[in-house]
């Protein structure tokens, strides 16, 4: 022990808290190293944005930063941003509220089609649209797209948090003479707000980050512009000088977050059996929400569909090349599944540290394997392309290369899922475990992997899901002659052959049907522990 | 399941970097398998993307042949010393004007830049006599362009030639005033077709591809050449040179050959490409108005350079 302490980086602000965590409980530090390691991966791309952003001269950078096109793209990115993340706010909680609060009628039901746009990504959503009226081209349709194809992410975890919730406080204040609205927004709606505020972040950065559904909207912002700058100068000062400034958004965002948080903790002393909460009787309303929830619905999903199923039967340039669509549709799928293993290994030696043995530089590396699902996957897949073809000319243009590219992509959501199942996991089973003779990996291999499965199948079907439907990494990285479900779909839908695009969206969603039914059944053990049912 | 993506490195396979259409690619490689018994792995991309591509790549790169849509990227790299000669008998076969000036490059194919307008929102009598009128005021929120489009960089690269830093400049701030962004020049055709603007500046193939994919009498809009030398009416050149770096320079010089051969033009002539073949013994696709009527301005390759000059331009102007 001496030994290893002497071996530990001591900066002195903290060699006291380093003496004590060692003389404590000891973290392993082949777990340390490994998760260490796992974070510096999946910040070699922010390092390579800032290497590059330092060797532009000055003057460049003032070029570059303060150039007409920049302002433009503030205003958008920042006003498209609010705009559509208080609408998917709005919306996923008014509808939380509708289905899990209410006696309105097919309750179940709507829960369920209220969450199925999710499984439809946002670029083949405005596909459907932009096939039949260009009117949505712009900001208004942008927003109004993204709000259709994002409000599930607020959605889910806020209904979820409605369902698990113990109605006592409710009851409390009611019988104090609060009225129902009032109940709602003072003491509901605060109890929602971590759930809220995560959905909304996760819109707020998808939003940064998206460029499908942008490109075919014709509104353009920080991503797209990026985009048009691979498309004139590969990767150029320009580009790397707009990433840094989408990249400083982006830590804007999870820090506005963080502030808005605050320290308020809403939760039961004990575990009691709460009842379930009273429904509110809508009334002769019942007749305004259900159509409101079909008019959603409509839109968000029966729209893209029906579009898609049009274009399938009546497309001008649609055919069947089935040879192309069963070989690229194997290829995303052998994609998707190598990316879910790799990345769900990736997550849980993090996910061990930061659960079993929570420390400052546990949180530190858990962080940081957040910070890079702010940035954009052709920000990503820039600097992969630069670092591999500098520093490691053998994985350059490898399948490979690709899917660490995935893995980086979606590690953070390999983390949420590993961490819920690891947090559910008494850590008193590897003890006794470990009291009768198992080592620590034993221990952990033997007795918590079993039941930490389902969460480990969880996540590597999120990461399944992102990598399908994943465009622009895919579309710098993927090695000559490699074509996935999503970017054929791209070459066709971009140049407006609408038809040709529909099988490949169609087997997009198909493929993406499976897991997102896997994980509607899950998402509520990792969004909502105490969940009531 | 982690299959290795580099394989194929073989002596009787190509790397073909290609910002042309995917279709016309496709028909010239399979031409050029069929006749050689060669391999063709693609890339593609868009022209300044693919040439800056390459020279990231450095010695490493994989690619053999590239074909652009236009010069500048050609130009780029031979600045660079990243391409070797091609050889004569196959430049030869394109007019001198449409090669490389220092031989590192073929001409393959041309387009025409014109203006599609909607007759129902315009009439001919209101169509401009240059390119530059388009920046006027008279034409806000009327006008479709696509900057981000390769094909842009040549028209502000004409214009800078003929007209002079200044001109360029005000008439590209008109443009980034008045002028509707689109993504490329098939959005443009569409924006057109659907009532959206009056009028876009496109090359004229997008016009044809879409003419043929939905019915000439399904078209309502029109096209509008500019002609009398106007830096609007520039005769775009999509070209091929092979790779410095390339590790099949036989093969490669073979498949240049081909690209300009009768058996290769009429490839690409008959792939539903409506570009006209450089070769003059081939025919261009029917329907096209003829080739040596377009009246283009008098400038070459070596005026557009390697375009970054007008990257500038477009940058300072707020359209990059």
């Amino acid at each position: 022990m001496e030994a290893a302490r002497a071996h530990a980086p001591r900066p002195a602000w903290s060699a006291n808290r380093w003496r004590a965590r060692l003389r404590g409980r000891s973290t392993p530090l082949a777990l340390l190293a490994v998760a260490a390691a796992v974070a510096l991966l999946v910040l070699l791309p922010l390092g390579f944005l800032m290497e590059q952003a330092l060797s532009i001269g000055i003057s460049q950078v003032d070029a570059l930063v303060f150039r007409p096109l920049v302002g433009t793209l503030l205003l958008n990115t920042v006003l498209l941003v609010l705009v559509a993340t208080s609408a998917c706010t709005a919306l996923g909680v008014a509808v939380a509220w509708c289905v899990e609060r209410t006696d309105l009628p097919g309750r179940r039901a709507w829960a369920v089609l209220a969450a199925l746009p999710i499984t439809v990504p946002a670029f083949v959503t405005s596909y459907g649209w932009v096939s039949i009226t260009p009117a949505v081209q712009g900001f208004g349709g942008a927003a109004l797209i993204v709000t259709l194809a994002y409000y599930p992410l607020v959605y889910l975890p806020v209904a979820a948090v409605l369902r698990g919730m113990d109605p006592a406080l409710e009851e409390t204040a009611r019988s104090l003479g609060m009225g129902p609205w009032r109940t709602f927004l003072r003491v509901t709606l605060p109890q929602t707000r971590l759930a809220l505020l995560g959905g909304a972040l996760l819109v707020a950065v998808h939003l940064l980050s998206e460029f499908g559904a942008f490109a075919m909207l014709r509104f353009q912002t920080f991503t797209t512009a990026i985009y048009d700058e691979y498309r004139l100068s590969f990767d150029g000062p320009a580009a790397s000088m707009l990433a840094t400034v989408l990249v400083l958004l982006c830590l804007v965002l999870l820090l506005a977050e963080l502030a808005a948080r605050g320290r308020a903790r809403y939760a039961r002393v004990d575990t009691g059996a709460p009842r379930p909460p009273a429904r509110a009787q809508l009334g002769r309303t019942r007749w305004l929400a259900g159509g409101g929830l079909a008019l959603l619905s409509g839109l968000a999903l029966g729209l893209p569909l029906v579009t898609l199923v049009y274009w399938l039967l009546h497309g001008g340039s649609t055919s069947f090349p089935v040879a192309t669509l069963l070989s690229t549709a194997g290829t995303s799928l052998k994609l998707g599944l190598g990316a879910a293993i790799l990345t769900t290994l990736l997550a849980l030696p993090v996910s061990i540290l930061t659960v079993r043995y929570p420390s400052r530089i546990a949180t530190v590396l858990e962080r940081a394997a957040y910070l890079p699902y702010a940035l954009p996957g052709i920000v990503i897949a820039l600097s992969l392309i630069v670092a591999s073809v500098h520093y490691l000319p053998t994985i350059y243009d490898t399948t490979q290369l690709l899917i660490v590219a995935y893995a980086i992509l979606s590690l953070p959501l390999a983390l949420v899922a590993t961490r819920a199942a690891l947090a559910q996991a008494p850590p008193v089973h590897e003890e006794i475990a470990r009291s009768l003779g198992c080592s620590p990996l034993q221990a952990l291999v033997r007795v918590t992997l079993p039941r930490i499965l389902p969460g480990l199948g969880a996540a590597a079907a999120l990461v399944f899901l992102a990598t399908v439907t994943e465009l622009t990494a895919t579309l710098l990285l993927a090695p000559i002659g490699t074509q996935t479900l999503a970017t054929q779909f791209w070459a066709d839908a971009s140049t407006r052959a609408f038809g040709a695009a529909a099988p490949y969206a169609g087997l997009m969603v198909a493929i993406s049907a499976f897991p997102t039914y896997l994980l509607t059944r899950r998402l509520g053990a990792i969004l909502g522990p105490r969940e009531a049912r | 399941m982690l299959a290795s993506g580099c394989g194929g490195a073989s002596s009787n396979t190509l790397t073909l970097y290609s910002a042309q259409h995917e279709q016309m690619t496709d028909a010239l490689a399979k031409t050029f398998e069929r006749k050689t018994g060669a391999t063709v792995r693609i890339r593609f991309g868009e022209d300044e993307g693919l040439a800056n591509q390459i020279v990231q790549e450095g010695s490493a790169s994989p690619a053999d042949v590239i074909l652009s849509e236009n010069t500048p990227p050609l130009e780029l790299l031979a600045e660079k010393g990243l391409l070797t000669k091609v050889d004569s008998a196959t430049l030869a076969q394109a007019p001198a004007r449409y090669d490389s000036p220092s031989g590192s490059w073929v001409g393959v194919a041309a387009r025409e830049t014109v203006l599609v307008y909607n007759p129902k929102l315009i009439s001919t009598g209101q169509l401009p006599v240059s390119i530059l009128d388009l920046a006027k005021a008279r034409w806000k929120g009327k006008l479709a362009i696509a900057p981000s489009e390769p094909d842009f960089v040549p028209i502000v690269g004409a214009v800078d030639k003929l007209d002079g830093r200044a001109a360029t400049t005000r008439w590209l701030e008109g443009f980034a005033a008045n002028a509707k962004r689109y993504n490329d020049n098939e959005g443009i055709v569409a924006a057109v077709e659907d009532d959206q603007v009056d009028a876009g500046i496109i090359n004229h193939y997008y016009w044809y591809a879409q003419a043929a994919e939905v019915g000439r009498a399904n078209v309502h809009s029109k096209l509008y050449y500019f002609g009398h030398k106007d830096p609007g009416a520039l005769v775009d050149i999509s070209g091929a040179g092979a790779l410095e770096s390339g590790n099949h320079h036989v093969l490669a010089q073979r498949f240049l050959a081909f690209l300009l051969s009768t058996e290769g033009q009429s490839a690409m002539t008959h792939s539903g490409d409506w570009e006209y073949p450089l070769n003059a013994s081939v025919a261009p696709p029917p329907g096209l108005k003829p080739f040596a009527s377009l009246e283009p301005p008098d400038v070459g390759p070596a005026d557009l350079g390697d375009g970054s000059a007008a990257l500038k331009l477009m940058q300072q102007a707020g359209l990059l």
